[in-house]
């Protein structure tokens, strides 16, 4: 198995909030022979709430975390949270102007002297590793799970900065979902906003906004809502009491896709560390394994059917076969040879 | 060679930021230079009386004028100087406005820059030779490329006027869009019933050659002589046999075809006749469908035809033509809308674009004028308009307005209500744009009497939820964000030009912009004339226009057509391309790299020389550059007059 090393940057929901994210995200890189080294000393990605109060301070975060990469050889570097993907991606793009970076590197000290990248997770998993590496790995396919994927904001947004997937209708996570043996609804919600950004200044329109995005993905008979980000999963999933509050109907498990990866991966508990997720996702093994049985229901019995028909068409071919090659003795000439060859076309 | 020299102000176009009197005192001491004045509009009649009593009085005879682009008036001053006696190409103009004052607001640079460029046009002029131009004869034929109302209406004027008419549609039939739509704005006219007398004119008439379902195929010549390969598509009927009876429609098994004149709002048959009214009235085979073109296995229509007209194994025809004059007329195509992922990307089918709308509203649609959602067929009752897909968008590279969206919307919305009285639109906008007659007014109506609602902002998200499609919006009017349940979704499709224009315009060698639109000669007093004598253009092609104006700019190209083959010799240029036998080796490059096989090879007392065509030759000076002998030159372009220029330029 061809190995790559990467840098690794946690995030610091990663060690709270997301802790599942983190578990599941290290145990399915080790799947996939990628080698995470995370970043030495690593600090805030300057996301929150440095960005809003001063751009340059909210750089000069992100600038100490790849200096502190570029300390031990490290230059790329992925993060399994959007949020910090999109900190340190527009930190890198605003140092791209001169007098930006001499701003930055007064604060930090620390001028960075090479070229640095950063990516997701996820956009690695999907274009580096590839779904196919993804699929060959798969031990408990998920069949029977009905999913839907939802993106958030920030995952393939602005277009231009983040340069992955589509801005509208992403399709990354769904495909990675579908090598998992789900099947996976058509969602169109996926990059509506979660109320996250509204959670302090407007709380109560957080619940709200989320309870729609669980709506919709209830009505649509999913039985769980598949993420990607920190702030996502904690609005749609610890809030889901508030939102139901609110009038949601439904209870929907927001697992992180790394969680369903570990687990079709055939991984420990540990990996897929489901009992750190608020709304309990055993039911929806539930009705994964009751529609796997009656899927497997459904093939076997039209197996059967499909042998029986074979079975038929062969005995009828055979018969019709003997038929001509009698009307062949009786008869002989161009229009026998008609009729055998429309019979052999019927057998086949 | 006494030379005059005349330094136009252009008002304070050019005196605004250039030393004009100074400029003139410096031109008066040049070689051969008699005479220099400034002068405030050269281009004016005072200003060309000025320069007409200089010759006279000072005997001058040659003429510089320093003003502005020799594309806006040298054939101006070639006239001045021509009324005075002196022959035409004894003029040169110098580009002090564009070249000089309109770029730069350091007056004494421009004015020493502005002074260079009188010396290199009054060194050139010093070698310039008289010239005559020579005569040649004009085929009275004109082209026009694309059967749609433009090219219908220039094909019918010019016809009318005399000329005969070669008219060239890709498609099975004319009529183009027009023959699409329901009805017509602001008087909600029938569309086809108005097109329908038009097409059957020029199927009758007999000026008039039609070639549906072809294509120019290559273009050489010039103007007044053209060569032109027209490609007649196989269509796998034969149209002299076949009655457009439409039984082989009937019955063509291959029913799941894609409709491309209903834009697939329902299925076809591979062989297709477009529809009742189509011009010609001919059946054609769709290859891609058919059954027995594709798999071997078929042949019903050939079976029912009661002409035997059909004929599987017709191949492409090449046909040849010459004509005087072209008229591009190729429409528009609209933007791929499938792109807006927000929008469906194309993935729920009760989001439907305007043209197919458009199909459903038409009693001679699929759904026989009465409009059904296409998931379901059921009627809808609220019913949403988005303006502005794909256009003024500069995120997809579609900057421009279509210009008439607004005004299909306002109209769609209208019919909707005549067609579903309990019925309520809602139409997303960014602006409504109407202006033109009875236009403005017609958009108030479907507010105010027809009751929809018009929102102004964009919508973000169109996602289905039950069988209701979620329309989400803002509306930047009343500072709220909105969601409309809407049960079918109209996007009011922006348009781009013909998807094959820009390969046209390199047959036709004629300019398009970065979008594909057919370049006028000026953007306001050549808008039918492009920089290629000859070929002139109609409709949608060179810039989107609605219906009125694209019927307008047919009946003008065909005007300018008529005028320029009304005559029966043209002048050609004298600057062009003549090959001095002396120095000619025979090697044969200036043939090989003609552009418009203007040059021959002869054998001159059993040597191979080259010899120009003079009434092919265009003067590109392509064989100029190329002759390794210097020995064939252009006209008023030689290689001394260039290096004068040089000269007079690198003086120090």
């Amino acid at each position: 198995m061809s190995k790559i090393t990467l840098g690794y940057f946690p995030g610091c929901s990663g060690l709270g909030t997301s802790a599942e994210y983190e578990k599941s995200t290290r145990a399915v890189c080790r799947e996939l022979g990628i080698d995470l080294r995370e970043i030495p000393d690593w600090n805030c990605c300057g996301s929150t709430p440095a960005h809003t109060v001063d751009p340059v301070l909210s750089s000069a975060f992100s600038a100490r975390v790849f200096a502190q990469g570029e300390q031990v050889g490290i230059t790329d570097v992925i993060t399994p949270c959007p949020s910090c993907l999109s900190n340190l991606r527009n930190a890198l793009r605003h140092m791209d102007d001169e007098l930006f970076a001499a701003r930055v590197d007064a604060l930090t000290e620390r001028p960075l002297k090479q070229e640095h990248s950063i990516k997701s997770v996820l956009q690695v998993i999907v274009e580096d590793i590839g779904l196919d590496s993804v699929k060959a790995r798969v031990r408990k396919p998920l069949t029977g799970l009905k999913a839907v994927a939802y993106y958030g904001c920030l995952m393939n947004r602005p277009e231009k900065v983040m340069r992955f997937d589509d801005p509208e209708n992403p399709v990354a996570m769904d495909q990675v979902l579908e090598v998992l043996g789900a099947e996976v609804l058509p969602f169109p919600l996926k990059v509506d906003c979660c109320g996250g950004s509204m959670s302090i200044p407007a709380r109560r329109s957080t619940p709200h906004l989320a309870g729609k995005i669980l709506d919709l993905a209830g009505e649509m008979g999913a039985d769980v809502v598949v993420v990607a980000c920190p702030l996502c999963q904690m609005n749609l999933d610890l809030r889901q009491g508030q939102s139901r509050a609110a009038g949601l109907k439904y209870t929907l498990p927001v697992p992180y896709f790394t969680q369903l990866m570990a687990y079709a991966f055939g991984l420990s508990d540990a990996d897929t560390a489901f009992k750190l997720l608020a709304e309990d996702i055993a039911p929806a093994f539930t009705c994964m394994s009751r529609r796997s049985d009656e899927i497997k229901a459904e093939e076997a019995r039209k197996a059967v059917l499909a042998e029986e028909k074979a079975r038929a068409a062969a005995e009828k071919a055979a018969k019709t076969q003997a038929g001509t090659e009698t009307a062949a003795e009786k008869q002989p000439g161009g229009k026998s040879r008609a009729n055998s060859a429309s019979a052999a076309g019927g057998a086949a | 060679m006494r030379i005059g020299v005349f330094i136009c102000h252009c008002g304070s176009n050019i005196a605004g930021t250039v030393d004009c009197a100074a400029v003139a005192a410096k031109a008066a001491t040049y070689p051969d230079v008699a005479y220099a004045t400034d002068i405030m509009y050269a281009c004016a009649e005072p200003g060309q009386d000025a320069i007409i009593a200089a010759i006279k009085e000072h005997q001058l005879s040659g003429v510089v004028v320093a003003s502005c682009t020799p594309r806006m008036h040298e054939p101006t001053f070639r006239k001045t100087v021509e009324r005075a006696g002196l022959n035409r190409y004894m003029f040169e103009m110098a580009n002090i406005r564009e070249h000089v004052s309109w770029i730069g607001k350091d007056i004494e640079a421009n004015t020493n820059k502005a002074a260079e460029l009188v010396r290199m046009a009054a060194a050139k002029l010093r070698l310039n030779k008289e010239l005559k131009p020579k005569s040649f004869p004009v085929t009275k034929r004109l082209l026009v490329v694309g059967g749609g109302v433009a090219g219908i209406q220039a094909a019918l004027d010019a016809a009318d006027a005399g000329l005969e008419v070669i008219l060239v549609e890709k498609q099975p039939t004319i009529g183009g869009k027009m023959a699409k739509l329901d009805k017509t704005f602001p008087t909600v006219d029938c569309s086809s019933c108005i097109l329908g007398p038009r097409m059957v004119d020029v199927a009758q008439h007999p000026n008039i050659t039609l070639y549906a379902y072809s294509e120019v195929e290559s273009v050489s010549g010039y103007v007044g002589n053209f060569d032109v390969k027209i490609r007649k598509k196989a269509s796998y009927v034969d149209w002299v046999k076949c009655t457009g009876c439409g039984l082989c429609t009937e019955k063509c098994p291959a029913r799941k075809s894609y409709d491309r004149f209903n834009e697939g709002v329902g299925p076809t048959t591979a062989i297709i006749i477009p529809f009742p009214q189509a011009i010609p009235k001919k059946a054609s085979i769709e290859r891609e469908h058919c059954r027995l073109l594709t798999g071997g296995k078929c042949g019903v229509c050939a079976k029912v035809c009661p002409t035997g007209a059909i004929n599987y194994a017709m191949e492409d025809e090449i046909i040849e033509a010459r004509v005087g004059g072209i008229v591009a007329a190729t429409g528009y195509d609209l933007i791929d809308w499938k792109i807006y992922e927000e929008y469906g990307g194309g993935r729920y089918p009760d989001v439907v674009t305007s043209l197919q709308y458009e199909r459903m509203l038409s009693a001679s649609g699929p759904t026989g004028g009465h409009i059904k959602r296409p998931s379901d067929g059921v009627e809808p009752k609220d019913v949403v308009f988005i303006q502005c897909v794909g256009s003024r968008d500069p995120s997809i590279g579609r900057p421009y307005c279509s210009g008439f969206c607004c005004m299909y919307t306002a109209k769609q919305a209208i019919l909707t209500k005549d067609h579903i009285p309990d019925s309520q639109s809602y139409v997303f906008y960014m602006d409504i744009r109407s202006p033109g007659k009875g236009y403005d007014e017609f958009t108030r109506r479907v507010q105010e009497e027809y009751k929809a609602r018009y929102i102004r902002g964009r919508v973000s998200l169109v996602y289905p939820k039950g069988n209701k499609l979620i329309v989400r919006g803002a509306d930047t009017l009343m500072g709220v964000q909105v969601e409309v349940e809407a049960d079918l979704v109209v996007l009011a499709v922006g348009a781009e030009a013909a998807s094959e224009s820009a390969k046209l315009a390199e047959k036709l060698r004629i300019s398009y912009d970065s979008y594909g639109f057919f370049m006028e000669g000026h953007p306001k007093l050549k808008p039918v004339e492009t920089n290629t004598a000859g070929v002139f253009l109609a409709g949608a092609c060179q810039g989107l226009k609605d219906i009125p104006s694209s019927v307008a700019q047919g009946s003008a190209a065909a005007a300018k057509a008529i005028g320029l083959l009304s005559r029966d010799m043209l002048d050609s240029d004298p600057q062009i391309a003549f090959v001095s036998a002396n120095r000619c080796v025979g090697c044969g490059k200036c043939i090989e790299v003609c552009p418009f096989k203007a040059i021959q090879e002869i054998d001159l007392r059993g040597q191979p020389k080259a010899e120009v065509i003079e009434t092919v030759c265009q003067g590109c000076g392509l064989c100029n550059a190329t002759c390794p002998q210097g020995a064939i030159q252009l006209s008023h372009f030689t290689d001394n007059q260039i290096l004068a220029e040089v000269e007079a330029l690198c003086r120090f």
